[in-house]
């Protein structure tokens, strides 16, 4: 005995071509949507992972690293960047009237040769004073760092116990941090006086960080937490006035290039997803419409067998829900297979923070994906099976005989 | 099961505008007996399978009503009348209408499985040894080796020997059989005639719309339709010579 329900799978096996067509143009549909909405949401948390590592409310960097935009690409892209000022600047800034805290780093570049294992940004911290690092350097090292030792960010191709040669000094690998989409994923983070090691035989190597040749304390940028109740704009003029050969950034003005950015390609790969959608709703709808009129006859056949309207239009809606959920779980397949490999090469096309959401998260779009992709294929099956309730079936067994 | 068209008329429009009205047909009242086969011939045109569809369900008339075993069937649901029709009707389409992306038994088999699927399933004790019956109605019809064939695959005299299987599988209370014979040559013509006229010894009521003069050979009623009416009734007595006349202008023909 063949059931009525196995029709539909039965039509779409014995017919290939005409499946393989639906399920491709479905696969499309699927591979657009949750490509683009993945691209979009690693946007959005890689901004939001930029955010919450900067926590700071003003960040103070020598006037050359500012004009050159090299901390921001250090930030965004990864890029090493070495820029140093006179460490007076951090004393300058607690002075200012309604800064709360202020937390020094220094940068170096290793370099791509003998004597370093890889060409990498390292960044040191004073555990004492500093807000920003020893926050989520704790969630991977419970210890405190000790003397050359290092944590590691998530692309530094490093494991922990193993050590890295930086200017002939070996540290030891004491963490790894989670990712955060933003270029502080490819440093390496030490205490400053780890750093000062380093720097020495950095400048044994002939790479110098003197900002005046009797300067040997320098620091490279100077992250500051504004004290409630003060207007940050005015502490960070203020700042801006008080130290040298200095520029004070408000985060926030630098959040905002990246978040302006972001939204101008968050907006476009939302508009296409949409313009996507609508272009291969139609592109169904004259398919099925097609197939239907071509159809027509099978249909009415079934009427004329005891098939109900109702389940005529069930038959119709499910054959093309299978081909939907095949094509669009191809789709969603096929864009996981592309863009979750690819994500650091679309970081580095974007120049913006991209964060890959965590699994549930990419579960949850999937899913979502499909049901788009669902809605858009039994939408427009319900409409031509619409229109194919109400041809009279009798008249359409006549038609060509 | 007996089948009463009471008054049934079907008309259309032609051209613009809804006054140019043509009737497909007039109104008419008929009977379909158990037990008997009917036969209605006429011009290509007549309105025969107009009123053949109006008496199975599938075109519901402009006028008038048809009455299944006393049971108006176009007083049901859409839902209703397609289980009834299921369950009660074999339909022999004009077309030869097959399923291509089923084999021939699937297209057979299919009938019954409409329903199968539900808690009230209308033709439920009929689907009871049908695959067997199917087999022999293919072997008596000369294609048994094609059962497993794709019926996409099919010659247009194949195809309509499977709708005939089709009709006869379950047997129907009633079979509508719409040009049954034709793309056949003599021999299976003359099967599948017997084949119905059998139908109806074994209790169906059998209406065949044709334009093969053989097909009077089996008549227990022969009709002959003309411009939307059929001609009076005749009861055949010597299947011999059966003598059908063809109708006229009128309308409100009382056929038993």
């Amino acid at each position: 005995m063949i059931r009525i329900s196995k029709l539909p799978l039965i039509n779409l096996l014995r017919r290939p071509g005409r499946s393989i067509a639906l399920v491709l143009l479905t696969a499309f549909l699927g591979f657009s949507i949750f490509g683009g909405s993945v691209i979009v949401m690693s946007l959005r948390q890689g901004l939001s992972s930029l955010e919450n590592r900067l926590g700071a409310d003003i960040i103070v960097v020598p006037s050359e690293a500012q004009s050159k935009s090299s901390f921001k690409n250090m930030l965004l892209q990864g890029t090493t960047g070495a820029f140093y000022m006179s460490s007076d600047n951090l004393e300058r800034t607690l002075e200012v009237e309604g800064v709360e805290s202020a937390a020094a780093q220094i940068f170096l570049a290793s370099l791509k040769a003998d004597c370093c294992s890889i060409k990498i940004q390292v960044i040191g911290f004073d555990p004492e004073t500093d807000f920003i690092v020893q926050p989520w350097i704790e969630e991977s090292c419970s210890k405190d760092l000790g003397p050359l030792e290092v944590v590691v960010g998530t692309n530094v191709g490093a494991q922990v116990g193993e050590t890295l040669k930086i200017y002939e000094e070996r540290c030891h690998v004491a963490g790894r941090l989670a990712a955060t989409g933003t270029g502080l994923d490819s440093a390496v983070y030490c205490t400053i006086d780890t750093m000062k090691q380093l720097l020495k035989a950095a400048e044994a190597k002939g790479i110098t960080h003197k900002v005046t040749s009797d300067d040997e304390d320098v620091i490279s940028a100077i992250y500051v937490k504004v004290r409630e109740g003060y207007d940050i704009g005015k502490v960070n003029s203020a700042i801006q006035g008080h130290t040298r050969k200095a520029s004070a950034v408000r985060t926030r003005s630098m959040i905002t290039d990246v978040s302006g950015a972001l939204s101008g390609v968050a907006q476009t790969v939302t508009g296409l997803i949409g313009a996507v959608w609508i272009l291969a709703f139609l592109i169904l709808l004259v398919a099925f419409v097609m197939i239907a009129n071509e159809r027509k006859k099978e249909f009415a056949l079934l009427r004329l067998l005891g098939t109900s309207r109702r389940m005529l239009g069930a038959l119709i809606r499910r054959e093309m829900a299978l081909c939907s959920l095949t094509g669009g779980a191809l789709g969603i397949a096929a864009a996981a297979a592309l863009v979750f490999p690819f994500s650091a090469l679309i970081e580095t096309r974007l120049k913006l923070p991209y964060l890959m959401p965590s699994a549930p998260v990419l579960a949850l779009t999937a899913a979502g994906a499909l049901l788009a992709v669902l809605l858009a294929g039994t939408a427009a099956s319900a409409w031509a099976a619409g229109r194919l309730g109400r041809v009279d079936p009798g008249t359409v067994l006549r038609e060509g005989n | 099961m007996k089948i009463e068209a009471c008054a049934i008329e079907k008309w259309y429009f032609r051209g613009k505008g809804d006054t140019n009205r043509f009737f497909a047909v007039k109104q008419t009242d008929l009977t379909l007996e158990p037990g008997k086969v009917t036969v209605l011939t006429g011009r290509s045109g007549s309105g025969k399978t107009t009123l053949m569809h109006m008496l199975s369900g599938l075109l519901t008339p402009d006028g008038g009503k048809v009455l299944a075993d006393g049971k108006d069937l176009y007083a049901q649901e859409d839902k209703a009348l397609s289980g009834f029709r299921n369950a009660h009707f074999g339909m022999i389409p004009q077309g030869a209408d097959v399923l291509p992306v089923l084999t021939v038994m699937e297209n057979i088999l299919l009938v019954q499985g409409i329903y199968a699927n539900q808690s009230r399933n209308p033709g439920a004790d009929r689907s009871v040894g049908v695959q067997d019956r199917a087999q022999k109605l293919l072997g008596e019809m000369g294609i048994a080796d094609l059962a497993d064939v794709p019926a996409g695959e099919l010659s247009g005299g194949e195809r309509r020997r499977v709708c005939v299987a089709r009709a006869l599988a379950g047997t129907p209370d009633v079979i509508f059989a719409d040009e049954p014979t034709s793309d056949l040559d003599d021999e299976n013509m003359q099967i599948v005639l017997q084949m119905l006229k059998k139908a109806a010894d074994e209790g169906a009521a059998v209406l065949i719309v044709t334009h093969d003069q053989e097909a009077l050979d089996y008549a227990d009623v022969c009709l002959k339709m003309h411009a939307g009416v059929p001609g009076p009734a005749v009861q055949t007595e010597d299947r011999e010579a059966p003598s059908c006349q063809e109708g006229g202008a009128g309308s409100d023909l009382q056929i038993v």
